[in-house]
């Protein structure tokens, strides 16, 4: 069903996870998950707390990698190269898929410092340049014009939604083509909060996006599709319009009409 | 009302505990005062300025504390940018590298070598580690500044890893992750992250070495040949103020113009200790306001 849907309306898939697990030691948190996200869309992953959503997306990053002892049995494909391959460049893997965390996480550096972290680490270290991707990143993030007379000042002076947009500059600085954002907004207020939605509507025309998100209504708002995790399964994937309208299965229509989670 | 005079009595009781500190510090330096300042008339303060340390003599005393400071200072000097490497990279290790094995292997160890008595490492230093010094550099004798500052080293890196990797260990996760997302391999983290985020208790920790370094006694009067002269060179020998007061302060006749002048390097040295607190205050807070 998944794969005529997305045929319907025409979209190619930027990455494709097929048959994967996932262990943290000797615990499974994942079990089985395929799912084909489809390329400049918005996916949103919801689902209850604990069933796998935020360790889903943290496998396509390969950040669950800095945490002993955990395993990935599976495939998971991004531009159809498999990504947990012995000879997969780690650094250039999380270059291209970018990440932003659920509690905003700057750098107790400058503004500039922090948005010209990762290019520097990429080797950019020409003074013109990096001002210039630095003055680019801020635009797309929407923050240019709140901080551009601040460059030099800390990041911490900045208030919770501001200091989001800047990891979301932080993030987009390095030209990733896929952005992960893990429950992005649920530490903001809700003018931030929309003032990230609509960050993300806009990036969404160059980027694949995947959200994780408790907000129902936030999930409708601004996703293409998305998919439905339950203890560690993935229940239903869909277009978020016939997800949220028509739910083909039981535990997804419970979870969106909340009767649990 | 019963509980209010309660409280007031346990303030009270904390007070006095905390003034007790600046008491103590208080009667320190009135007491060195007090014993140093005849010393001002005669044979007068010029006398400290010279350039030569030689406080028994049958022709003329000298007194010039340069010698002294020069001695204390390279030895310092030496130590600190021996163990400073050497600690700073220690705590990354075990914080950030080292697995959970060989953290348990090595934290005891370095505290152990913490505990080691300082004449037992300068007893160490004279056998084992002079004729070291001596064979590798081809000099007359092994007792040097370096060989001293070796051992201060030692003594002062269990300090440094200690408070250094603390500090580490705080730095909080979000930023080692928001590194590791942006590309950085772990070692980038550890120096661009998680080490500046570290840096103030670093910091700290190298002025609690140095601290440790600059006061020690034992170590230095058994190992540097206490040579009182004044040199830059860590293959000389020289003679520290601490070493210089413990060395002298039995034999010296009471009240007589060279007990006066080792209170002198007492307050000298007191004051380089205030000044280096000062300092590591200055540069703390340096830092901080830029973050």
């Amino acid at each position: 069903m998944v794969v005529t849907e997305l045929k319907a309306i025409k979209v190619e898939t930027k990455v494709r996870v097929r048959n994967t697990d996932f262990y943290y030691g000797s615990e499974q948190a994942l079990y089985g998950i395929n799912i084909d996200v489809p390329a400049r869309q918005v996916t949103a992953l919801i689902g209850p707390s604990g069933c796998g959503k935020s360790t889903f997306l943290r496998t396509l990053n390969r950040m669950n990698d800095i945490i002993d002892g955990t395993r990935l049995v599976g495939e998971v494909m991004i531009d159809g190269e498999d990504i947990y391959n012995e000879n997969t460049d780690v650094v250039a893997l999380r270059k291209k898929v970018g990440m932003v965390f659920q509690k905003s996480n700057p750098f107790p550096k400058s503004i500039f410092d922090n948005i010209a972290y990762g290019p520097r680490l990429h080797g950019i270290t020409n003074k013109d340049e990096l001002t210039a991707i630095v003055e680019k990143s801020l635009i797309r993030a929407a923050l240019w014009d709140e901080v551009k007379d601040r460059l030099h000042k800390s990041a911490l002076d900045l208030s919770g939604g501001q200091q989001q947009r800047m990891c979301i500059a932080r993030a987009l600085a390095v030209e990733p083509q896929v952005l992960l954002l893990d429950e992005p907004a649920s530490a903001l207020d809700p003018r931030s909060t929309a003032r990230v939605e609509e960050l993300i509507t806009e990036l969404r025309k160059d980027l694949t996006i995947l959200i994780v998100t408790h907000n129902m209504q936030q999930a409708g708002r601004i996703s293409d599709f998305t998919s439905f995790f339950y203890e560690g399964r993935q229940i239903e994937f869909g277009p978020t319009k016939r997800i949220f309208t028509n739910p083909g299965e039981k535990k997804t229509e419970d979870y969106i009409t909340g009767r649990f989670g | 009302m019963k509980s209010k005079m309660k409280e007031k009595a346990i303030k009270l009781v904390f007070t006095s505990a905390a003034s007790t500190a600046i008491l103590i510090v208080a009667l320190i330096f009135l007491f060195l005062g007090n014993e140093a300042a005849p010393f001002a008339k005669v044979p007068g303060l010029s006398e400290l300025f010279g350039q030569k340390w030689m406080p028994v003599s049958f022709e003329k005393e000298s007194f010039g504390l340069l010698p002294l400071i020069t001695g204390s200072l390279l030895v310092t000097f030496l130590a600190t940018i021996i163990a400073v490497p050497f600690g700073v990279c220690g705590a990354v290790y075990i914080s950030e590298v080292a697995s959970r094995f060989e953290r348990e292997l090595f934290k005891p160890f370095i505290e152990l070598l913490a505990g080691i008595p300082s004449v037992v490492i300068g007893f160490f230093g004279l056998i084992v580690l002079t004729p070291i010094v001596k064979d590798v550099f081809g000099l007359y004798s092994g007792l040097t500044a370096l060989t001293g500052a070796l051992l201060l080293a030692l003594m002062a890196i269990p300090t440094i890893i200690t408070i250094s990797e603390d500090a580490i260990s705080n730095v909080p996760k979000s930023y080692k992750e928001a590194s590791a997302a942006l590309g950085a391999s772990e070692l980038q983290t550890v120096w661009k992250v998680t080490v500046p985020a570290a840096l103030s208790g670093i910091i700290a920790a190298v002025m609690l070495g140095m601290g440790r370094v600059i006061g020690e006694t034992m170590v230095v009067m058994m190992v540097t040949g206490n040579a009182a002269i004044v040199t830059g060179s860590p293959f000389e020998s020289v003679r520290t103020m601490t070493a210089t007061i413990a060395a002298e302060m039995g034999e010296v006749p009471f009240g007589s113009d060279h007990y006066r002048a080792l209170f002198w390097v007492g307050i000298v040295l007191l004051i380089m200790t205030f000044m280096l607190n000062l300092v590591s205050h200055r540069v703390l807070k340096k830092y901080q306001d830029k973050q």
